[in-house]
């Protein structure tokens, strides 16, 4: 296994409105390798990125980097970087690009140049002297993927980075992430609504819902062999070329409102297979095998 | 850039130059007195002559540079304070927020008028300069709330944070990923400020809070109004320095429309003859 | 309900500071008043009056601030102002008391004429924008630059002097003994329209360029452009769904004015002698009747936070969703 770089431990946010963001939320990031992060819209995927980079302080819970609490900011943030979802927002529009990437490479006294940065994501350096507005979005967004990497991080964490592309430009993206990735020995995590390209691209997944991760394990088991009730409608509602649309898709409901969860399962108001105890009781983490788990009461047995 | 504000600009640009060069240019000495008593306009006196046969057109322009000096002091004073005070409110939010937003909204309530009457009256001299800083304590507080709400909308914008995630200063922020973004607020703000501060030292000076010896257009206002000219038909004596007031004003206001405009492309009245608001046809 | 509470406690505070201010100005700024009026006043100062002003402005050498401060306030709450010397010896709440009723008619009056001449106007130019009706912005601006007191000024000359259809000064005929008859009431409608023509004149165009704009912002919202999809008469959507919705702001414009709209009146009130609060400030200044001048500042900053406390009582009832927002 690789080394661990980064580690979550119990994470938990809740705004100051009520809404519980995110509950208890433990995952690690390795040195080389992708993990990916898959949940539906307003399941706590940014708030999850938010508090790993500390742009938001957690209720609870603790962050380990290189197995140590985390000093000051500015020294942790040169080994955490994050590209945020929406490239359209993340470029401040009063500044050229030049000015986007010299700062971070000031801040952390490195040596290399704006050119280069924009160089290793595959940009020409005459973008330098534009705008934002002057940029097409899957430019602005490896623009802001050269930001990331002017500090030289250890730990990209990426929040839904082609969400917003238009799907013709989608791959080229993931593929730089990827190859950077290799290059550079990042620890990436990929958060997505999309569980397919989590098999795509990443090595190993968790699922989240409602704000607490449900499932993990390895990409190929996690998506090929899902678990818990949510995965499996989440994959079963995705178009997917390998499989015969059989029959219409369970519809997936109305999302849960994260200011009073249900007591118990949060997925059991909507979960088909809900039992009488899924509505009391929250379900612990059943282990299913080679790091595969599930919090589920389904898996009680398998532990037992 | 519309013909309204180039309007603006140019009488803004008219009244600059009347300030500078205005005492050079000035036929009389505006308070020397001389042998045409109350005379209406002539060759010889453009606005007329006041009751002591003083020159009101040297007045006029003399009086011109303390208007528009004390209108950019108070209105640079009133703006720095108000960023300091609005922007800093509204990104750091929590108590401080409530500190300087209470602060603020006390300082709108409060009528200011009466309160820079008895302020101006307790200071034993009351020269451009110290009017300019009382003026501008007053007039800060409403650019402090419009930029606070405005800073309250950008400082959770992605780009603020991605800022900050490269790790920025929180200072920096402020300065150099929030503030750029508020330029057009800024700048209309300070303009509405000097308008304020404007208006407000003239009527100082007609009431006769201010130093009287400095020549203002309000205090060519307060030697008609003391000396009766109303009464006895010298109209010339405060038409000119009134109308001033107004042309200044408006020069002024039409600025702050084209930036208002620039910043809310809404308020742009796009096309001629539209009616209502649906680009419908109607017959 | 919470909302209100806490209005009323912001309220509570400025006045608080407002008090608290007038307490310390005499006390900070440099300068001796109290020998500045006694050489003014040769010698026409009782020993008593001069003992009451020394304390008033806290010279009073004997005692602590915090002393002072207190029995400041002891003298608050009976209504105790000091004496006004321009009046002398009749006591400063009097003097305000006298005049009070007619600012607050004065003042009344016009802005309730102003607000609502200005919205219907303001709904409208914002409703033909884009037509001739816009060469209103620049009429209005140049209209809402000039001075209250000067175009006081110009009705003067116009219509006292000149012409002599209203009278120049006053807020009655100077023989005439006020009373409730209706000989009186006809006077004092006379005298004051030339100063409400003023006020009304020059603060009109404030709001009517603030309605415009709210009205073009409002406009082009989703749910004007679904009303036209409907099909719904121009009338109707400009009544019942542009302006009722631009109208809110205007209202809450309303109360953050009002401190401007008094320093209006009470110019006005200057430049036509009227016997409101206005004129007596402009008295006290000119003899610097410091007592005169803390009690009118009280009074006005009094009156205009309960005005305020009003407007939100207003705004609530406008407007069902309950502001969260702590403006
Ligand atoms: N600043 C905030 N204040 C209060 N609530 C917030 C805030 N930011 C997010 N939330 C709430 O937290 C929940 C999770 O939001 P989050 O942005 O993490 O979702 P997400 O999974 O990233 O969704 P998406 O896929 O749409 O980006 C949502 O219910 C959201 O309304
Ligand atoms: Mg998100």
């Amino acid at each position: 296994m690789n080394e661990v770089v980064l580690e979550a431990r119990g994470l938990t946010k809740h705004y100051r409105r009520g809404a519980r963001a995110v509950e208890d939320v433990s995952l690690v990031l390795r040195r080389g390798r992708v993990t990916a992060l898959v949940g539906e819209s307003g399941s706590g995927k940014s708030t999850v990125a938010k508090l790993l980079a500390r742009l938001v302080p957690a209720t609870s819970g603790e962050i380990l980097l290189r197995g140590e609490k985390p000093g000051r900011f500015r020294e942790y943030c040169r080994s955490v970087q994050m590209i945020f979802q929406d490239p359209f927002a993340s470029l401040n529009p009063v500044h050229r690009i030049r000015y986007t990437l010299t700062r971070p490479l000031k801040i952390h006294r490195r040596s290399e140049t704006p050119e280069q940065l924009l160089e290793a994501v595959q940009l020409p350096a005459d973008f330098l002297d534009r705008y934002p507005h002057e940029l097409s979005g899957g430019q602005r967004q490896r623009v802001a993927i050269a930001r990331a990497l002017a500090a030289q991080p250890s730990v990209l964490l990426a929040d839904e980075p082609v969400s917003m592309l238009d799907v013709s430009i989608r791959l080229g993206v993931l593929n730089l992430l990827r190859d950077l990735k290799e290059r550079l020995h990042l620890a990436v995590l990929y958060i997505t609504h999309d569980i397919a390209s989590a098999r795509y691209f990443a090595d190993e997944t968790f699922v989240m819902y409602g704000g607490q991760v449900v499932e993990g394990g390895d990409s190929e088991t996690v998506t090929q062999h899902p678990a818990h009730p949510y995965t499996q409608l989440l994959i079963a509602s995705a178009p997917d070329p390998d499989r015969p649309a059989t029959s219409t898709p369970t519809p997936l409901g109305e999302p849960p409102s994260l200011g009073s969860p249900p007591d118990g399962c949060r997925f059991s108001p909507r979960c088909p297979q809900a039992t009488p105890r899924c509505w009391t009781d929250a379900p612990p983490r059943c282990s299913l095998g080679d790091g595969h788990w599930a919090a589920c009461w389904l898996y009680e047995e398998v532990v037992a | 850039m519309n013909a309204k504000t180039r309007a603006g600009l140019a009488l803004l640009g008219f009244f600059g130059l009347i300030a500078v060069v205005g005492p050079w240019i000035a036929p009389y000495d505006p308070s020397a007195m001389g042998p045409d008593l109350l005379q209406p306009p002539s060759g010889a006196h453009w606005f007329g002559t006041t009751m002591t046969g003083q020159d009101v057109f040297s007045q006029v322009l003399v009086g011109t540079r303390g208007v528009l000096v004390v209108g950019l002091v108070a209105g640079v004073l009133a703006t720095v304070l108000s960023i300091v005070i609005g922007v800093s409110a509204g990104f750091l939010g929590g108590a401080a927020d409530e500190l300087l937003s209470a602060l603020s909204n006390i300082f709108l309530v409060v009528p200011a008028l009466p309160l820079i009457i008895i302020v101006a009256s307790f200071l034993p001299d009351s020269g451009d300069l110290l009017i300019a800083v009382v003026i501008s304590l007053t007039a800060w507080a409403w650019g402090a709330r419009v930029l606070r709400a405005q800073t309250l909308s950008l400082r959770n914008r992605d780009y603020v944070l991605a800022a900050r995630a490269t790790g920025e200063r929180t200072w920096r922020l402020i300065v150099f990923e929030v503030l750029p973004n508020l330029t057009a607020v800024i700048a209309s703000g300070f303009v509405g400020t000097v308008i304020f501060a404007v208006l407000l030292e003239i009527t100082l000076s007609f009431i006769g809070v201010a130093s009287i010896s400095n020549w203002n257009w309000g205090t060519v206002l307060f030697w008609a109004q003391s000396n009766q000219a109303l009464s006895q038909g010298a109209w010339w004596w405060f038409v000119p320095a009134g109308l001033c007031i107004a042309f200044l004003g408006t020069a002024l206001a039409l600025v702050n429309f084209g930036i208002d405009e620039y910043a809310n492309p809404r308020l742009r009245s796009a096309g001629r003859g539209k009616v209502g608001f649906t680009p419908v046809e109607r017959s | 309900m919470r909302f209100l509470l806490r209005r009323t406690v912001f309220y509570l505070v400025t006045a608080w500071a407002a008090i608290t201010v007038n307490f310390l100005l005499p006390r900070l700024l440099p300068g001796d008043p109290v020998q500045a009026m006694i050489t003014r006043f040769q010698g026409r100062l009782s020993g008593d009056a001069v003992q009451s002003l020394y304390v008033l402005f806290g010279l009073d050498q004997n005692t602590s601030v915090l002393e002072q401060y207190l029995s400041y306030w002891g003298n608050l709450l009976t209504g105790d102002l000091g004496l006004s010397f321009t009046f002398f010896p009749t006591p400063v709440s009097e003097v305000l008391g006298q005049s009070m009723p007619w600012t607050l008619g004065l003042m009344g009056v016009t802005t309730v004429i102003s607000f609502g001449l200005g919205t219907v106007i303001g709904v409208y130019a914002g409703w033909r924008r884009g037509t001739w009706v816009d060469a209103l912005v620049p009429v209005t601006t140049f209209f809402s630059a000039i001075p209250y007191f000067w175009l006081g000024l110009i009705a003067i000359a116009v219509f006292a002097v000149n012409w002599q259809v209203f009278p120049a000064a006053g807020g009655y005929p100077a023989g005439m003994e006020p009373g409730f008859s209706g000989e009186f009431a006809g006077a004092v409608l006379y005298h004051a329209v030339l100063p409400a023509v003023t006020i009304v004149v020059s603060s009109v165009a404030g709001w009517i360029l603030g309605m415009r704009n709210m009205m073009v912002t409002v406009s082009a919202e989703d749910y004007v452009l679904v009303a036209h999809a409907k099909g719904l008469s121009q009338r109707r959507v400009m009544i019942s769904y542009a302006a009722r919705n631009a109208i809110l702001p205007s209202v809450s414009g309303f109360a953050l004015s009002l401190g401007f709209v008094v320093g209006g009146t009470l110019l006005v009130e200057m430049v036509f002698s009227y016997p409101g609060i206005g004129y007596v400030l402009f008295q006290g200044v000119n003899a610097k009747d410091y007592p005169l001048m803390q009690g009118v500042f009280l009074v006005v900053t009094l009156a205009v936070l309960v005005a305020n406390l009003l407007a939100d009582v207003g705004y609530l009832l406008l407007d069902p969703r309950t502001r969260r927002e702590a403006w």
